[in-house]
């Protein structure tokens, strides 16, 4: 954020205590001081009133990054991210556009219970006009986001509130990741497993795990859910034949439903197995760890699920 | 701190100050073109030419041409999908207009918006929204741009009567003020949401007081004046241009047909139509203009048969365009060119 800020006097960051209090969880440490007040703006609690006024600054000429302090409070923004931000392209025929990016962590975050443990990138990548972008590891999170927040559509930035203490190489300088390309994390050959977010560690922890009862798993970071990198998922299907999609949403009209769909149409006649897929379990997310335990996505749920495309046990 | 102003009479405040000819001619052939074009889109809703949802503004014109009076070059609007007679007072091309109630693609919005989603970038007009009071925060946010810009110019936030029950409109207003944004917030009270009194949704009732929660200058001004209007959007925007922040205004004012076009409203009396109707402010500006010699009965005709002609011209206009083409469907989704729209 520091360094586009710098090159682009148009962005400004405004959400609640990302300011004085230098962000809820330390995103923004120490903005304030290098850009003051009017580009560092706290705001009250009012997350549909600062929606609106960011999708508003856009539309006249601003680039707004409006952070959520999670996603779980963009409900009461909703309106303004769907209604206003998503549409304003189309309703005016192209007059006005609306280049701003909403962040904010999505996802269970250690025992919160239901109202602070939930995923709505499926919610967001279901709209036409929006785009929705959800990094695994801080390599990827800083070249998204600096290409989210030179893009001119409005972006759905979604961080994990687990991941924000994760260390990893950051260089220094100067790149960008385009959105809507997947990283193949690692290559292989029996099956594919597709994910994004914070479930790449499950993902990946899981390609170990099936490594070392000598099953090669080639391992999909989708990196954005809208667009989605179908080519990339396709492709490997083609060339593993099984397929398991891990995602911490519910499973209903999922990215994991969205996927499998786009795989049986595209690669039906490659398929040696029905897609699975590991989601949270289709109940609220309780306070109890064994409860958590049990219904999130996990390595070892990943490997069964694996196992069970494979035929093998 | 602001005091609250209490100067509102039961049809809110009236004018105080002397309007030159100018600005007299300017509102009759303003509303009157208002008028002609929406009794026109009326008639054509009738003979299913225009389709949706349509909701007329006759009888609040004043609302719009006072403000623009008062207005410069450079202030931004917006409003809700009462959105017809801002426009036209701001000076867009009524044929692009009338279009896009056509759904055509010559129409403003690229026959992409209807009746509801009038945009003009030219008159420096983002829209007509169609989520009751979500105009209300992004016209705080466009206020906040200029401010940010620092460029002296102001943003004209309308909304209706219904609109100011939303949360939205609360939040937009607590920090319009906190932040002292250039953004006036105006509320065209005509009685009614729908079928629903303003008497029903609340006990504020002076929907001008809502400001006080705020600390906000407010003020009802009436809404069938266009002198009041311009006089309390002048100050207003005065205010804003001094960086004082933002001011609401709630303008008393009335629509003259239903809510939209499928509407009998059946709500109210005739009485209360027509006391309205008698302090209509197209017939009070030809009054002035007449009594005060600034202009005579024929000049006025001249006025009325030239603006019958611009109507006329903006429904052969709309009915030649051609609708738009199937290939337009995946523009003006997104900015980035070439998105990879999933197509099955
Ligand atoms: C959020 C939302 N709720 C309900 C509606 C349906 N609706 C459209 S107009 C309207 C009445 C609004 O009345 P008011 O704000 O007074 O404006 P007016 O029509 O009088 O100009 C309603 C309820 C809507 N468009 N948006
Ligand atoms: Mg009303």
């Amino acid at each position: 954020m520091q360094e586009e800020m710098r090159m682009d006097p148009r962005v400004y960051l405004m959400g609640e205590e990302v300011a004085q209090y230098n962000g809820a969880y330390k995103v923004s440490q120490g903005m304030l001081d290098e850009f003051g007040p009017e580009r560092i703006i706290d705001t009250p609690i009012a997350e549909l009133g600062f929606a609106g006024i960011g999708v508003g600054s856009a539309m006249n000429g601003l680039k707004p990054i409006i952070e959520f302090m999670t996603f779980n409070f963009s409900l009461v923004a909703i309106d303004q991210v769907i209604n206003s931000a998503a549409k304003v392209m189309s309703m005016s025929g192209g007059q006005y556009g609306c280049p701003i990016v909403f962040r904010g962590p999505t996802g269970n975050a250690g025992m919160l219970s239901s109202q602070h443990s939930q995923n709505f990138e499926n919610w967001f990548a279901n709209t036409a006009g929006l785009k929705v972008v959800v990094p695994s590891n801080p390599y990827d999170a800083k070249g998204l986001l600096k290409s989210s927040i030179r893009d001119n559509d409005p972006v759905i930035f979604m961080e994990s509130e687990l991941m924000y203490g994760d260390k990893g190489e950051v260089p220094e300088g100067e790149y960008v990741i385009p959105i809507g390309k997947a990283d193949i994390k690692k290559q292989g050959t029996d099956v594919t497993l597709v994910s994004f977010g914070k479930m790449m560690k499950v993902a990946l922890g899981a390609a170990e795990e099936l490594a070392k009862e000598g099953i090669s798993a080639e391992v999909i970071d989708l990196r954005s859910v809208r667009p989605i990198d179908y080519t990339t998922v396709v492709e490997s299907v083609k060339k593993t034949n099984r397929l398991v999609v891990i995602e911490e949403a519910w499973p209903l009209a999922s990215i994991s439903s969205e996927i499998s769909y786009h795989v049986q149409r595209y690669a039906f006649d490659y398929l040696d197995a029905p897609v699975h897929r590991v989601t949270s379990l289709d109940v609220p997310l309780p306070y109890a760890p064994t409860l958590i335990e049990a219904i999130l996505p996990n390595v070892e749920k990943t490997v069964k699920a694996a196992k069970a495309v494979l035929y093998r046990n | 701190m602001e005091k609250v102003k209490n100067k509102a009479s039961k049809n809110g405040k009236a004018s105080q100050t002397k309007h030159p000819k100018e600005r007299y001619q300017f509102w009759f052939e303003n509303m009157l073109l208002m008028r002609r074009f929406e009794e026109k889109a009326g008639q054509l809703y009738g003979q299913q030419k225009i389709k949706g949802f349509c909701h007329l503004y006759i009888g609040q014109e004043a609302c719009a041409s006072g403000a623009v009076s008062a207005s410069i070059k450079g202030d931004k609007w917006i409003t809700a999908y009462r959105d017809h007679g801002l426009p036209l007072a701001l000076g867009s091309e009524p044929n692009a207009l009338m279009a896009e109630l056509f759904a055509k693609a010559t129409g403003c919005s690229k026959g992409k918006g209807g009746s509801m989603h009038f945009f003009d970038k030219e008159v420096n007009f983002l829209g007509g929204h169609g989520i009751v009071g979500a105009q209300v925060p992004m016209g705080a946010g466009i206020a906040f741009s200029e401010k940010y810009n620092k460029t002296g110019k102001v943003c004209f936030c309308y909304m209706g009567d219904g609109a100011v029950r939303q949360g939205a409109f609360h939040e937009a207003l607590n920090m319009a003020m906190n932040w002292k944004l250039p953004v006036i917030f105006v509320i065209e009270n005509n009685g009614y949401a729908m079928g629903t009194s303003v008497q029903r949704t609340s006990n504020v009732t002076e929907l001008y007081k809502l400001g006080s929660a705020f600390d906000m200058p407010s003020e009802a001004v009436n809404g069938m004046s266009p002198e009041a209007i311009h006089d309390a959007f002048y100050e207003a925007a005065e205010r804003a241009r001094r960086g004082e922040g933002p001011t609401l205004l709630e303008l008393r004012t009335y629509r003259y047909k239903g809510h939209s076009m499928s509407d009998p409203a059946k709500y109210r009396t005739k009485e209360e139509l027509e006391d309205y109707k008698n302090q209509d402010p197209i017939e009070h500006v030809r009054g002035v203009l007449l009594e005060n010699g600034w202009a005579t009965e024929l000049e006025l005709e001249t006025i009325e048969s030239k603006i019958k002609d611009i109507v006329n011209a903006s429904v052969t206009f709309a009915e030649e365009s051609p609708f738009p083409t199937a290939d337009e469907v995946y523009k003006d989704v997104y900015a980035e060119a070439d998105y990879p729209y999933i197509i099955d």
